[in-house]
C-alpha cells in the first residue's frame, strides 16, 4: 500500500508553508524597516553605523559603531526610541483590533472606528492638562487606559445583542462614542492653556515624534502583557466565532472571556494612544490582511498581527518623516488616508453579503 | 440508572409570558426522544433548559443526576453536546476547523489523542467529508446544518440535544441525520431532538413528547402519542395517519381536501 497523504494533510502542510512564508516576509520587512527608519532622516546615518551603534549600546564593542558621538547620541536618544515606539504601537493596535473583532464577532470592529481610541485619547488629554502627578508617564497611561475601558464598555453594552453585533449598530455606536469623546477633547482644549493646547492638538493627530525611553518602557510593558494574554486566549476566540451559546456548550466561560478581553483591548489601545495619539485603522487593516492570507484561526492571526502591525507602523512612520522635506506628516493622518478607503471597501463588501441594510 | 436529562415540573416565564409550563421529561441513555409541537409551543425553550443554558423559573433540571450549574462548564461540555438552530460562524473558518472546535472540551484530557479520528468519523457520518476544505461561510444552509451536526458528533458526548437538525435539509439528508441520531441512541447515547415532521418522529423516535402552549400534552411511544384527535387539538388542523404501504412507520399528513 502506498502512503498517499490525505487531502487534509496536503492542505495542512500547504497552509504551514504559507504561514512560514508570510512570517518570513514580515520579519524581513520588519528588520529592513527598523534599519532604514533608523538611518534615514535629516541627519543621514549609514546602515552599518546604525547596526554598530546598536551593538555598542547593548555592550558589544564593534568596528561599525559611529566614531562621532553626535550620531551615536542621535540614534539612541531620538531614533531608536521612536522606532521602538512605532513597533510597539503598531503591534498593540493590530492585536487590539483582532481581539475586538473576535469578541464582537464582527470584522469591522476596530478601536479607532468604534471610539475606544477616542475614549483613551480623552483620558490622556485630561492627564496632560491636569498637571501634577497625573501628567506623568504613568498617569497619562492610566487615564488613557481608563478612558479606553469606559469607551469599550459603552460600545459593548450598547451595540451587542444575542452575542453578535450588527454592523449598523456597531458603527452608529461608534459615532456616538466618538462624538462624545470628541466633545470631551474639545472641552479639554478649551480649558487648557496655550502650551497644553499645542501639545494636545499635535498629539491628537497621532505622532511618534519625541518618544522617550521611559514612555517606550511603559508602552512595552503594557503591549507585552496584552499580546501574551491575547495569545493565551487564541483558541477560545476561535470558539467565539460559533456564537456565544454554542461557545458555551463547548465549555467556554463566554462572559468572563468577554470581560477580560474588554480590559485587554483597553490596555492595548491605552498603551498605543497614551503617548502617540490616535492612529486609526491599523487594527482594521492588519488583521484583515492576515485573515485573507492565513485564515481566521486566532493563534496565527494574533501572532502575525503583532508582526504586521509593527511592520505597517515602522514603514508608515518612515514615510511620514521623510515624505515632505523639512516637515513631518502626522502618522494618524497617513493611516486614516489608507484606512478610510479600505474601511469603505470592507463596508461595501459586508453590505453586499447581507443584502443591504434597512 | 440516572437519566441523562431530567426535567421535573419545569416552568419558564419571561415577563408575563409562560414559555414552558410544568414540564416533566426524562431522556435516558440509549433513548431517542422527539419533541414535537406547533410553533411557539416551547420546544426550543425546554431544550435550552435541558441543555443548562437557561435556569427554569420553577422546577428543576438535572444532567446525569446533577444540576447543570453544579458541573463546571468543561465537565458539562464533556457530557452533553447541543446543536442550536443558529448555524452561523462569524469568520470564514474551514469546515474541518469548525468540526475540530467540537473537540475543544477534550483538550488536555486523555481523549485528546482521539481528535483526528473523532473529526474524520463525524465528517463521514454527516456526509460532509467532501466539504472539509471549504469555508463554512461559503456553504448552503443544508450543508451548514450538517457541518454543525458533525461538530456536535465530534464532541463525543454521552448525551446530545438537537434543535431542528432537519430544518434546512433535503429529503435524503433528513433521513440520514435521523439515522445518525438513531445510531447514537443504539450505542447508548441519550438523544433529544426537536422535530417538525411528525412522520420522521414516528419513524425514528423511541418516545415522542407533544408540546402544546408550553406544556407536555402527551408523552409516550409513537403509537401511543400519534392520535389524530390529540394532534388535531394541538395543531388546530385535521390530521390523518396513513399506514405506510411497505410496512414502515405511519405517515402523518394534514387532512387535505385537495
Amino acid at each position: 500500500m502506498t502512503a498517499t497523504p490525505a487531502p487534509t494533510e496536503v492542505r495542512r502542510s500547504h497552509l504551514a508553508a504559507r504561514a512560514s512564508a508570510v512570517i518570513s516576509v514580515l520579519v524581513v520587512a520588519l528588520v529592513a524597516g527598523v534599519l532604514v527608519s533608523s538611518a534615514a532622516g535629516q541627519l543621514p546615518i549609514a546602515i552599518t553605523e546604525v547596526i554598530g551603534a546598536f551593538g555598542k549600546g547593548i555592550g558589544i564593542d564593534n568596528a561599525w559603531a559611529p566614531s562621532d558621538d553626535v550620531l551615536y547620541q542621535a540614534l539612541w536618544q531620538i531614533r531608536f526610541p521612536r522606532v521602538a515606539m512605532s513597533l510597539l504601537v503598531g503591534a498593540a493596535l493590530a492585536v487590539a483590533g483582532a481581539v475586538m473583532q473576535a469578541i464582537f464577532g464582527n470584522p469591522l470592529a476596530e478601536p479607532g472606528v468604534v471610539g475606544v481610541s477616542s475614549g483613551a485619547a480623552l483620558g490622556a488629554a485630561l492627564a496632560i492638562v491636569s498637571g501634577g502627578a497625573l501628567a506623568g508617564v504613568l498617569g497619562t497611561a492610566s487615564l488613557a487606559f481608563l478612558g479606553g475601558v469606559g469607551a469599550t464598555l459603552l460600545v459593548y453594552v450598547m451595540a451587542r445583542s444575542n452575542g453578535r453585533t450588527e454592523v449598523v449598530t456597531l458603527l452608529l455606536t461608534g459615532i456616538a462614542v466618538n462624538a462624545f469623546a470628541g466633545a470631551g477633547l474639545a472641552f479639554v482644549l478649551f480649558a487648557g492653556d496655550t502650551a497644553d493646547r499645542e501639545q494636545i492638538v499635535f498629539w491628537q493627530l497621532g505622532t511618534l515624534g519625541g518618544s522617550r525611553w521611559h514612555e517606550v518602557a511603559v508602552v512595552a510593558a503594557l503591549t507585552v502583557l496584552g499580546v501574551a494574554l491575547s495569545l493565551a486566549f487564541a483558541r477560545r476566540y476561535d470558539l467565539l466565532a460559533l456564537g456565544e451559546r454554542t461557545a458555551g456548550h463547548l465549555g467556554l466561560r463566554v462572559e468572563r472571556l468577554r470581560i477580560v478581553s474588554i480590559v485587554l483591548v483597553a490596555v492595548l489601545t491605552g498603551a498605543a494612544v497614551a503617548f502617540t495619539g490616535i492612529i486609526a485603522f491599523v487594527g482594521l487593516v492588519v488583521p484583515h490582511a492576515i485573515r485573507m492570507l492565513l485564515g481566521p484561526g486566532h493563534r496565527m492571526l494574533l501572532s502575525a498581527s503583532v508582526l504586521g502591525g509593527a511592520v505597517l507602523l515602522v514603514w508608515a512612520d518612515l514615510f511620514a518623516r521623510t515624505a515632505v522635506q523639512g516637515a513631518e506628516l502626522p502618522i494618524g493622518l497617513l493611516t486614516s488616508l489608507i484606512g478610510g478607503p479600505f474601511f469603505f471597501y470592507l463596508l461595501r463588501r459586508a453590505r453586499n453579503r447581507q443584502g443591504g441594510w434597512a | 440508572m440516572t437519566a441523562a436529562f431530567s426535567a421535573r415540573g419545569v416552568t419558564v416565564r419571561i415577563g408575563s409570558a409562560t414559555l414552558v409550563a410544568d414540564a416533566s421529561l426524562d431522556i435516558g441513555h440509549g433513548e431517542l426522544v422527539a419533541l414535537v409541537g406547533p410553533n411557539g409551543a416551547g420546544k426550543s425553550t425546554l431544550l435550552s433548559v435541558l441543555a443548562g443554558d437557561r435556569a427554569p423559573s420553577a422546577g428543576e433540571v438535572t444532567i446525569d443526576g446533577r444540576a447543570p450549574g453544579d458541573w463546571g462548564p468543561r465537565d458539562l461540555a464533556r457530557r452533553r453536546a447541543v446543536l442550536t438552530q443558529d448555524n452561523q460562524v462569524a469568520f470564514p473558518f474551514r469546515v474541518r476547523e469548525v468540526v475540530a472546535m467540537g473537540r475543544s472540551p477534550w483538550q488536555g484530557s486523555a481523549d485528546d489523542a482521539d481528535d483526528d479520528a473523532a473529526i474524520a468519523e463525524a465528517l463521514a457520518e454527516c456526509d460532509v467529508t467532501h466539504l472539509t476544505e471549504r469555508t463554512f461561510t461559503s456553504l448552503s444552509g443544508g450543508e451548514r446544518a450538517r457541518v454543525s451536526l458533525a461538530r456536535v458528533l465530534a464532541q463525543r458526548t454521552p448525551a446530545v440535544l438537537l434543535d431542528e437538525p432537519t430544518a434546512a435539509l433535503d429529503l435524503r439528508h433528513q433521513e440520514d441525520v435521523l439515522g445518525v441520531a438513531r445510531r447514537l441512541a443504539a450505542s447508548g447515547t441519550a438523544v433529544g431532538v426537536v422535530l417538525h415532521d411528525l412522520s420522521l418522529a414516528a419513524a425514528y423516535a423511541d418516545r415522542i413528547a407533544v408540546m402544546e402552549r408550553g406544556a407536555i400534552a402527551a408523552l409516550g411511544t409513537p403509537a401511543e402519542v400519534l392520535e389524530p384527535a390529540l394532534l388535531e387539538r394541538v395543531y388546530g388542523i385535521g390530521v390523518r395517519l396513513v399506514a405506510d404501504p411497505e410496512g414502515g412507520a405511519p405517515i402523518v399528513v394534514p387532512a387535505r381536501t385537495r
